[in-house]
C-alpha cells in the first residue's frame, strides 16, 4: 500500500470518493492521512457540504424564496 | 386526454396551471446546465408541453416534480449531446480549462502540500437560511469554465454516473475525475473567499 503524504493526491481521492467506491487500500491510506491532516479533513467535509448545497440550491426555486 | 381511471392513478396530476408552479424550479435546473437563458427557457417549455401531452405517462408512483425533472433531464442531455457534437472544445474553453488547471496548481506547493490548508467552515448548513449565501453560491457556480461546469452539473445535478458522463461527452473517466476535482476545488475556493472565510 502506498503511503499518502501528498495533499494534492488526497484531495483527488476525496473528490473521486464522491463519484466511485474507493478500494480497500485507497480507503485505508486515505483514512491514515486524514488522521494526521486537518486541511484534508476539512476539505472532505466541505465536499459533502457542496453536494448538499447544490441540492438545496435547486429546492429553493420551489418554495419561492 | 386519458379516460377517467378507476385505479385513480391520475388523481395527483395537476392541470396545466398546476404544472406551471414547477416552472421556476425547472428553469433553475436547466440554467445550471445550459448557462443560457433562452436555451433554458426553451427546454423548460418543451418539457411542460411534453408533460401536458404525455400526461398518461405519469404513473403516480413518483412525485409530479420528479416526473417533470425526468423529462427535463432527457431534453437537456439531448441538447448537451448535440452541442458537444456541433461545438467541440473551442479556443476560449481550452483557455479556460488551462486557467482552471493553473488554479489547482496554485493551491498546492511543489511537494503536494496545501499552500493554505482548508480551514473549518464550522456549521456551514446554517448558511442555507441566508439569502446572501445563495447569491455567493450562484456567483461561484457561474465562475466555473463552461466545460468544467458541464461535467460538474451532469454529475451533481443530473446525478449521472461518471461512466454515463464519459459516454455522453466522449471523454475518459480519468479526464472526467480530473475535471470534477477541479470543479470542486474551484467552487470550494470561491465559497471560502466569498463567504466562509469572510468572518475569519
Amino acid at each position: 500500500m502506498k503511503i499518502l503524504t501528498n495533499c494534492k493526491e488526497v484531495s483527488e481521492l476525496l473528490s473521486q470518493a464522491q463519484d466511485r467506491p474507493l478500494g480497500l487500500g485507497e480507503k485505508f491510506g486515505l483514512n491514515l492521512h486524514l488522521m494526521m491532516c486537518n486541511g484534508c479533513r476539512n476539505f472532505g467535509k466541505q465536499l459533502d457540504f457542496i453536494r448538499a448545497a447544490m441540492k438545496r440550491y435547486l429546492e429553493r426555486g420551489v418554495s419561492g424564496r | 386526454m386519458a379516460a377517467p381511471n378507476p385505479n385513480n392513478d391520475h388523481a395527483a396530476i395537476p392541470g396545466d396551471t398546476g404544472l406551471e408552479q414547477f416552472r421556476s424550479y425547472l428553469l433553475r435546473y436547466a440554467l445550471l446546465q445550459l448557462r443560457d437563458q433562452t436555451a433554458a427557457e426553451d427546454v423548460v417549455q418543451e418539457t411542460l408541453l411534453a408533460a401536458i401531452e404525455g400526461r398518461a405517462g405519469f404513473s403516480g408512483k413518483s412525485s409530479v416534480r420528479t416526473w417533470l425533472t425526468g423529462i427535463l433531464k432527457h431534453k437537456i442531455v439531448d441538447r448537451v449531446r448535440r452541442a458537444a457534437r456541433e461545438q467541440p472544445l473551442a479556443g476560449n474553453d481550452a483557455e479556460a480549462e488551462r486557467s482552471d488547471a493553473e488554479l489547482v496548481d496554485a493551491l498546492f506547493a511543489g511537494n503536494g502540500h496545501w499552500n493554505q490548508p482548508p480551514a473549518s467552515w464550522g456549521n456551514p448548513e446554517l448558511s442555507f437560511e441566508n439569502k446572501k449565501f445563495w447569491e455567493a453560491f450562484e456567483a461561484c457556480a457561474r465562475l466555473m469554465p463552461a466545460k468544467t461546469a458541464r461535467v460538474f452539473v451532469l454529475r451533481e445535478v443530473m446525478e449521472l454516473t461518471t461512466e454515463e458522463i464519459c459516454k455522453e461527452l466522449d471523454i475518459t473517466s480519468t479526464h472526467c475525475w480530473v475535471m470534477l476535482h477541479r470543479a470542486r476545488l474551484s467552487l470550494r475556493e470561491c465559497l471560502d473567499l466569498q463567504w466562509f472565510g469572510k468572518s475569519r
